[in-house]
């Protein structure tokens, strides 16, 4: 199975998203060897921005959406054909700015497709603005006094939206990246990962999300909101992953 | 109106109260019975953005001949309050009727009209009737004056109104009709007869009849947020797709919506989206990911009077201009313009249909006036052309874009062995992968306009262009949507005949046939419910015609046959 395409990789050398395609490519091959998928069923969809590129570097059937509206586009392939694997890549501009409406809806009515958002905390293909996810104070070419908004909480937002499957994995660390992503795609609903994907070049948080990451312990409870909710507003000095919450709800698909 | 005879021929009767009276159930079911007895009917619906409360106007005209519009002229005036009677009192005709509710009648008798005043609401509570029941006991009254036997009355209200009860209407109906035969009122001197009726023929507004179509060409998704005057076209399909293969969907916004419908296209199924201008403005840079992405959307475009938030409820024809330029960037598409429910039907099926074959995206414009108003027609699915879709031979290695000679690439969606489909909103080459190769990018671009030209050699198949009245005459009035009705209607009573063109397809423009048919005419007038005169921009451009006179309307009304008679009388 030939999950390249012969498109030329331009991402910075060294740029988070290739691992995060390389998580995605590990991903399907394991799930299409263990029988759990059809490469002809997988639809990779995009938004804008540096992430979006992921559709072109991918053999599988892709979908580049607008800036903003790859969830609600999403959501309509698979309301067409429930049959297909949706997964919609979006980033924090993507998705927490320009189509913020879009995601929340799509989580609420529990749409079975899943979210890989590429947490960059910042608008790296336009060069390094600030977006919704920089934090406070963030100093960009649009905001050279620092940044005035704080940063906000996807995971904190998709949980009380009623997101089925909420997770957040690091982009470096490649098997977690793509045990999540499995995971996620093998939910029946609306699945959320969040990806912390450090941009090296406007905003290069590696060296301290390298050292301070930890990963939730096995026995947390999944199925309890309120200890997902805590949990994910918890400040501390380690940034948790794993996968905060999972439960099984009608999906918007079979609703309609 | 010019003749005696020919305004003997049309009928209008007005039913008026407050938004909540049940105004437009009364007109719409008024219009039934007299489709019922085989005649043709017009209803227009006036009312403000307000639920309750507010002046709503039914006006009906009915005739034995085919009937284009309206007419402003009342005969009957059935008002459940004050305020109908006064508001429309420069519109009844000398020997006019009113039915009023009894309790404003002493109020209203210093308007000089003929007040009859009629207790429907104690008849209502006499029978413990719904207070909303009360018009049918002017109906009932208004029955009489027509002619219609009291046994048919009852029959045909009883059938109308089953699912609002057809006994209690029924009474509601003996009781008026009692009370206009006990006061001895004139009746119709040509009655109602019982005309043969066409089995085929049903009252339709355009927004039902787009949703046929629509549905006759296989549509799959409908998807759209609520707009006025939009919305009915929602509910409709809402209700059609209960227990079928049809599904419809409301998402959080028109952005939402056209996202949405690309997105089932591309994963193979029929959608379309519908919304008013206003919110067909936010579907713009949609409209133009469906051009470069190939996707078959059909948008289903109604005007109303803007700019902005403009007079939700009225309508206009003041989006010609926006609507045919659609998205940024350059790409063929579709728009077509009916002008009554019958080419509402068939440009609806026939978009979809086209937007398949070509796999581009096309637009249904129509406007407040024909997507509210009903009128006797007859929806005929054989004039609707079904087209062939250019599917994938699943052989060698899937092109989504691939370049071929008619500019179509063979289709296929997700789910097929073998296939990668790659859409994408960037310019891309073949395969779908994004570009910025200058030669790719001019090649792409041609490669969407050649489906445009393949396009344009088909238009002899459709009506893009229809020609009524005197076609050897040198006057020719030029017109597009809606105000066909009100034209075709005044055309009747016009001073000498002349040649009247309606332009149906607006992208692409069928330039040859429209300099035909305007070649040897001398005096060309252009009608327009607009300020710019639109579509004489658009002739100009494509034709360089001028016209000599232009009449426009831009007060958010609809153009009325009586007024444009005397208007184009002047001109000719």
């Amino acid at each position: 199975m030939e999950l390249s395409t012969k498109a030329k990789i331009t991402w910075c050398p060294g740029c988070p998203n290739a691992t995060i395609l390389v998580a995605y490519r590990n991903a399907i091959t394991e799930l299409v060897n263990e029988g759990k998928l059809k490469v002809e069923d997988l639809v990779s969809a995009a938004g804008i921005g540096c992430h979006g590129k992921i559709t072109d570097y991918l053999n599988t059937n892709t979908f580049e959406a607008l800036h903003g509206r790859v969830i609600s586009s999403a959501t309509g392939i698979k309301i067409a054909n429930p049959n297909l694997n949706v997964v919609a890549f979006t980033g924090d501009g993507d998705s927490l700015s320009e189509g913020f409406t879009h995601l929340l809806h799509a989580a609420e009515r529990n749409v079975g497709i899943s979210v890989f958002l590429h947490n960059n905390e910042t608008f790296a293909l336009t060069t390094g603005q600030a977006t919704f996810l920089s934090p406070k104070g963030f100093k960009g070419p649009s905001t050279p006094e620092g940044s005035v908004d704080e940063p906000m909480n996807p995971l904190h937002i998709m949980l009380a939206m009623g997101a089925t499957f909420v997770a957040r994995t690091y982009a470096l660390n490649i098997p977690g990246t793509k045990n999540i992503m499995k995971a996620a795609m093998q939910h029946k609903g609306f699945a959320f990962v969040e990806i912390i994907q450090p941009c090296i070049t406007f905003f290069d948080t590696r060296e301290h999300y390298n050292s301070s990451t930890e990963w939730l312990p096995e026995d947390f409870p999944k199925t309890d909101l309120t200890a997902a909710i805590n949990k994910v507003r918890e400040v501390g000095e380690k940034t948790t992953l794993g996968i905060f919450y999972q439960v099984q709800k009608p999906t918007f698909e079979e609703k309609i | 109106m010019t003749t005696q005879e020919n305004s003997q021929a049309v009928r209008t009767i007005g039913i008026g109260g407050a938004a909540g009276d049940g105004i437009r159930e009364a007109g719409l079911r008024l219009a039934e019975l007299f489709n019922r007895q085989g005649y043709q009917s017009f209803l227009s619906f006036s009312y403000p953005s307000i639920i309750r409360g507010g002046h709503n106007f039914s006006r009906l005209s009915v005739s034995k001949e085919k009937i284009f519009s309206d007419h402003s002229e009342m005969d009957i005036l059935i008002a459940v309050n004050a305020e109908s009677v006064r508001l429309h009192l420069s519109e009844l005709k000398p020997d006019a009727l009113v039915f009023v509710e009894q309790a404003y009648a002493e109020e209203l008798k210093d308007t000089g009209a003929n007040i009859i005043p009629v207790p429907m609401a104690d008849f209502a509570k006499e029978i413990n009737a719904r207070p909303i029941a009360r018009t049918t006991v002017g109906l009932g009254a208004f029955a009489f004056t027509a002619g219609l036997r009291l046994e048919r009355t009852k029959e045909l209200i009883s059938s109308i109104f089953q699912d609002y009860g057809g006994e209690i209407n029924a009474a509601l109906a003996e009781k008026g009709y009692n009370l206009a035969e006990k006061l001895n009122l004139p009746k119709w001197r040509e009655g109602t007869g019982e005309l043969a009726v066409n089995e085929k023929a049903i009252l339709t507004d355009a927004n039902k009849a787009i949703g046929k179509g629509l549905l006759a060409a296989g549509l799959d998704f409908y998807i759209s947020y609520p707009m006025t005057p939009s919305s009915s076209l929602l509910t409709f399909l809402a209700k059609e797709a209960v227990g079928g293969k049809l599904k419809t969907i409301q998402p959080e916004d028109e952005i939402s919506a056209i996202n949405m419908a690309i997105g089932v296209t591309y994963a193979g199924k029929k959608a379309a989206v519908g919304t008013a201008t206003g919110g067909f403005a936010l579907m713009q840079e949609a409209f133009s990911f469906a051009g470069i992405s190939e996707s078959p959307i059909v948008a289903v475009v109604s005007q109303r009077q803007g700019p902005a938030t403009g007079v939700p409820t009225n309508t206009s024809q003041s989006d010609l201009q926006f609507v045919i330029h659609s998205g940024h960037g350059e790409f063929p598409r579709i728009v077509i313009a009916p002008g009554d429910a019958e080419e509402a039907f068939i440009s609806a099926g026939n978009a979809l249909n086209l937007a398949w074959k070509y796999q581009m995206p096309a637009i249904i414009l129509v406007d407040k006036q024909l997507s509210e108003s009903s009128q006797t027609s007859i929806l005929d699915s054989s004039k609707i052309i079904q087209n062939e879709v250019k599917k994938w031979d699943n052989e060698g290695v899937y092109n989504r874009y691939k370049f071929t000679e008619d500019g179509i690439s063979p289709f296929t969606a997700p789910g097929t062995k073998n296939a990668s489909v790659k859409l994408t909103s960037y310019e891309h080459d073949e395969f779908g992968i994004a570009t910025e190769n200058t030669e790719l990018v001019k090649k792409m671009t041609d490669k969407r306009f050649k489906k445009g030209e393949m396009l344009e050699k088909e238009f002899s198949l459709y009506d893009t262009v229809k020609v009524y009245g005197d076609e050897k005459s040198d006057t020719a009035i030029l017109f597009w949507g809606s105000p066909k009705g009100a034209i075709l209607e005044a055309s009747k009573y016009l001073k000498k005949p002349v040649k009247l063109v309606q332009i149906l397809w607006m992208e692409p423009f069928d330039t040859e046939k429209v300099s035909k048919e305007l070649a040897h005419v001398k005096n060309l007038i252009t009608i327009e419910g607009n300020h710019n005169s639109q579509l004489a921009s658009l002739l100009r451009e494509k034709t360089s015609i001028v016209p000599n006179h232009k009449i426009n309307r831009y007060d958010s009304k609809p153009f009325e046959p009586t007024e444009l008679v005397k208007e184009i009388n002047e001109l000719l």
